[in-house]
């Protein structure tokens, strides 16, 4: 049966909190959202803790366990060792509600935005025409479950809440990567308007996103590096610079 | 705290389920002038339609120039072993594919076929390849695409009016405890914040339940912890009818081990794909299980059902590919004959049909599922499953063309809160299109409510206290039960009494259960205070699962036949005449009674899409001779 574990659980409010040990049973195949679940069937029926699917699909328990940004869901009791302390607490780049649940609002703010996807106005209901090796460099970005991970871990915002205004952060990097490769989307400058409004100047490509995505999204080397050469390429070569302004293309793809 | 306190607010249209339903509901109404709040209990874009794998089924002819909407009826009636409410039926199937390739237009990027189409798969009870798919994360793609539709209209009013929520708001993580009623007509709704748990009103002459399903009333599900049939319980309350309640489907592959993920689904597309059933025996069992209605369909040889991947012209199907209820009890037959796997499953193996690197394309998520919750790989052994509950084919009595509840203006409900179209089993992939074709239904049944000029009564102080108290009351308590025990109790009496095989002592007792637990929950006590705490939260879920139990309790205790999500071990056989009644569940004082009602006869004209020797399956003498002589 069940071995005991020791949690240290964050607990609070915006206000003030501190950390609360607690020892509680982990059964075999376990992973940190089921023991949190029984210290709040259990110890602390008050114990806040977002979650929906316990399945990795709808990323909605993104907490920090020792420190990194993880779903509580896909985190498997036996990785670590015996006696170890689990520490979990909330994301910290975003405010706290209370306990492990914050204030993601940010990232909703954000998703505003962004321009939608722009279909040509001529195309009718199923005659859209797209190749699978087309649609498949956007749907690597579709796959984002917006567990925020990927936000709550780079640090242009992590403990800069100043660039919160001016950063789109890394979700919303793939969002308008995926737009911008869209085979039929209609929407020029999709790359440009990601620097000039949406901050992907201030990232300097790090992969801290990367390695945190529970879906293995490739967000620096698929998104933000191509985004940011194509940036580069129509902002500085020269005779593209000329050719955009002698036939007024706005577009840079 | 006085009515002036509460938080309130004033729309045209209130949509309750944030899913694929009440998202399209919800844009449906917009785009008709409406203003109109999205209220979801989870954040938004987390609804359990994320969940969905396989993907969306409609007769769009892309894979296979046969398939037309008349093949996808067929298909859903005879899923549903005839019981579903045939018009609904017709509309799902003629307006599913506008539904998908609206999808497109608004930025869905489905996997495509070599023309460039939007290619589609194969799925069990699907005559032809029909499922629109992105591998095996379809759900998410649907709602996403509609999260995003929806911002794409709150960027529109935000250029227009300088207020991106002014026409549409999304209110996140908020839980609605009632409809207020005023003279048996919705005027709006009242829940709490989860976030701080204070209390919030809206005011709306149009209610849309787009709630989904009621999982989380038994212990093995796939259902996240949203699935408590708020909007079955709200419609009870409300004066509303539950018809079907008594089919619940159980999936046929659920994950089983390790025990913390029991239940989580494993996609049906892992069997659409080629991957097959296997007992400890090694045996390849489906083929026993073939039942006589379905023999012409379904291949009896292994090498018939293999050929049928490359070439359905002329093979019949694999029997992997039965209706989900023919697979789910086929697989608990096998476990309780002694032949299921160490865990007590059977097991699903596609590492031995298709290439790793095919696995890993058609069915990333599951790899990563079994690769990171259970340390299995799937492209090189066998995954063991069993059966999990998926999905209520019951729910709120509603017009088919409008959605509306029967019996309580200004209340409709849309998706799997729905009941009716489905009949007795829901096909795989007939839920994302449901969901889609309905909440648009439920969308525009809700505009015109709103534009036909009758009088719409005002929502009284007295109706507002009510449901303040209610929604007070276990904080008021002292000394009674915390409500996680009781819940756990509930889902191991439905697991256990109401699961995949009934009988009638074990109802009784599962309905005297329910009876005890009623009145515990009485006394449910919340320690804590109000802000964000699970303990008050499922103090209200729980509530509405004992109601929703309860309903389908009763009407598994009177349907005394065998059909689709209904198993009665006394009363093994399917039975014409009860194919005629659909039982309907209402609130009765504190409880709950079940009655049973005639189901409307199909028309000829859909009748004559049969072959009459089919219909002599399921339908009476009396019945047969109507369709027969054509008289309508």
């Amino acid at each position: 049966m069940g071995r005991q574990v020791k949690l240290r659980i964050w607990r609070g409010n915006k206000e003030n909190g501190d950390f609360q040990n607690v020892n509680v049973e982990a059964n075999e195949g376990e992973v940190v959202l089921d023991v949190i679940h029984r210290v709040q069937a259990t110890q602390m029926p008050d114990l806040a803790v977002r979650w929906n699917c316990k399945a990795g699909k709808c990323g909605s328990c993104s907490v920090e366990i020792n420190g990194k940004p993880r779903l509580a869901c896909m985190t498997r009791m036996n990785t670590f060792e015996e006696d170890e302390t689990i520490t979990v607490t909330p994301l910290r780049a975003f405010p706290v509600i209370k306990d492990l649940v914050t204030d993601v609002s940010f990232n909703y703010k954000k998703a505003l935005e962004i321009p939608a996807y722009s279909p040509p106005a001529n195309l009718g209901p199923g005659e859209a025409r797209m190749e699978q090796i087309d649609v498949e460099r956007s749907q690597e970005f579709r796959k984002c479950i917006e567990c925020f991970l990927c936000q709550d871990t780079c640090h242009v915002i992590r403990d800069h809440e100043e660039n919160k205004k001016s950063f789109a952060g890394p979700r919303f990097f793939i969002r308008i990567a995926e737009l911008d490769m869209h085979p039929l989307d209609t929407l020029r400058n999709r790359k440009r308007t990601a620097q000039e409004e949406h901050g992907l100047g201030m990232c300097n490509i790090t992969k801290c996103c990367t390695e945190v995505c529970p879906e293995h999204i490739r967000i620096t080397d698929n998104a933000i590096i191509p985004m940011k050469e194509r940036v580069v390429d129509q902002k500085y070569d020269p005779v593209r610079w000329l050719g955009s302004k002698i036939s007024k293309r706005e577009g840079i793809s | 705290m006085t009515n002036t306190d509460i938080e309130r607010h004033l729309y045209d249209v209130v949509v309750i389920g944030a899913g694929g339903a009440g998202l399209r509901a919800a844009v449906e109404a917009r785009e008709a002038g409406f203003r109109v709040a999205i209220i979801c209990k989870s954040l938004f874009g987390k609804a359990h339609t994320v969940m969905a794998e396989g993907g969306i089924a409609a007769a769009m002819g892309n894979v296979n120039s046969s398939d037309n909407w008349q093949v996808h009826f067929r298909d859903t009636m005879r899923g549903g072993k005839f019981l579903n409410n045939w018009r609904m039926a017709e509309l799902h199937a003629k307006e599913a594919p506008e539904r998908v390739w609206e999808l497109e237009m608004w930025g869905a990027l489905f996997d495509r076929t070599k023309e460039g189409k939007i290619s589609q798969r194969n799925f069990g009870g699907h005559e032809y390849p029909r499922l629109a798919h992105v591998g095996d994360r379809t759900g998410l793609e649907l709602i996403r695409t509609m999260q995003q539709h929806i911002v794409a209209l709150q960027q529109k009013d935000a250029a227009q009016y300088g207020d991106a929520e002014v026409n549409l708001k999304v209110f996140a993580e908020v839980t609605i405890t009632d409809v207020l009623m005023e003279n048996g007509v919705a005027t709006g709704v009242y829940g709490y914040r989860r976030e701080s748990g204070s209390e919030i009103l809206f005011e709306a002459p149009a209610v849309i339940l787009a709630t989904g399903g009621i999982g989380k009333s038994f212990k093995v599900t796939s259902n996240s912890w949203e699935g408590t049939g708020d909007g079955h319980a709200l419609a009870l309350r409300a004066g509303g009818k539950l018809i079907d309640m008594e089919f619940v489907q159980f999936h046929p592959t659920g994950m089983i081990w390790p025990p913390s993920v029991r239940g989580i689904l494993v996609t049906e597309s892992v069997r659409g794909d080629g991957g097959i059933l296997t007992n400890s025996e090694g045996k390849r069992f489906m083929f026993d299980y073939i039942p006589e209605i379905f023999k012409d369909k379904y291949a009896d040889t292994a090498e018939e059902a293999d050929r049928w991947y490359k070439d359905q012209e002329n093979n019949r199907r694999p029997p992997e590919l039965l209706p989900r209820d023919e697979v789910a009890r086929a697989i608990n037959s096998e476990v309780k004959a002694g032949r299921g796997s160490p865990h007590g499953g059977v097991y699903l193996d596609v590492s031995s049909r298709l290439l790793a690197e095919e696995i890993k394309r058609r069915l990333p998520s599951m790899w990563h599922q079994f690769k990171e919750l259970a340390d299995v790989d799937i492209t090189e052994v066998a995954m063991e499953v069993g059966p999990t509950c998926h999905y209520v084919m019951g729910g709120v009595q509603v017009d088919p063309d409008t959605a509306a509840a029967v019996g309580v203006p200004g209340l409709f409900a849309a998706g799997e809160v729905a009941g009716g179209m489905h009949g007795s089993n829901r096909l795989g992939g007939n839920s994302l299109s449901d969901l889609l074709v309905f909440g648009r239904r439920a969308g525009f049944g809700a505009v015109a409510y709103l534009k036909d000029g009758s009088a719409k009564p005002k929502l009284s102080d007295a109706t507002v206290a009510k449901a303040h108290a209610r929604l007070n009351a276990p904080f008021g308590r002292t000394g009674g039960e915390n409500p996680y025990t009781i819940h756990q109790e509930l889902q191991q009496t439905t697991n256990d009494l109401v699961g995949i095989i009934r009988i009638k002592s074990e109802l009784e007792a599962a309905l005297a259960k329910l009876q005890e637990f009623r009145t515990r929950i009485k006394n449910v006590t919340v320690t804590g205070g109000r802000e964000y705490n699970p303990g008050f939260h499922l103090a209200f879920d729980l509530e509405n699962m004992v109601i929703v139990s309860e309903c389908i309790a009763r009407s598994g205790l009177a349907r005394e036949e065998s059909r689709g999500g209904h198993t009665r071990e006394d009363f093994p056989k399917m039975d014409p005449k009860w194919r005629q009644i659909n039982l309907v569940c209402a609130a009765d004082g504190e409880g709950t009674s079940s009655t049973a009602k005639t189901a409307t006869m199909m028309s000829t004209e859909l009748a004559g899409l049969f072959d009459p020797n089919e219909l002599a399956k399921y339908f009476t003498d009396e019945e047969l001779a109507s369709v027969k002589g054509g008289s309508n």
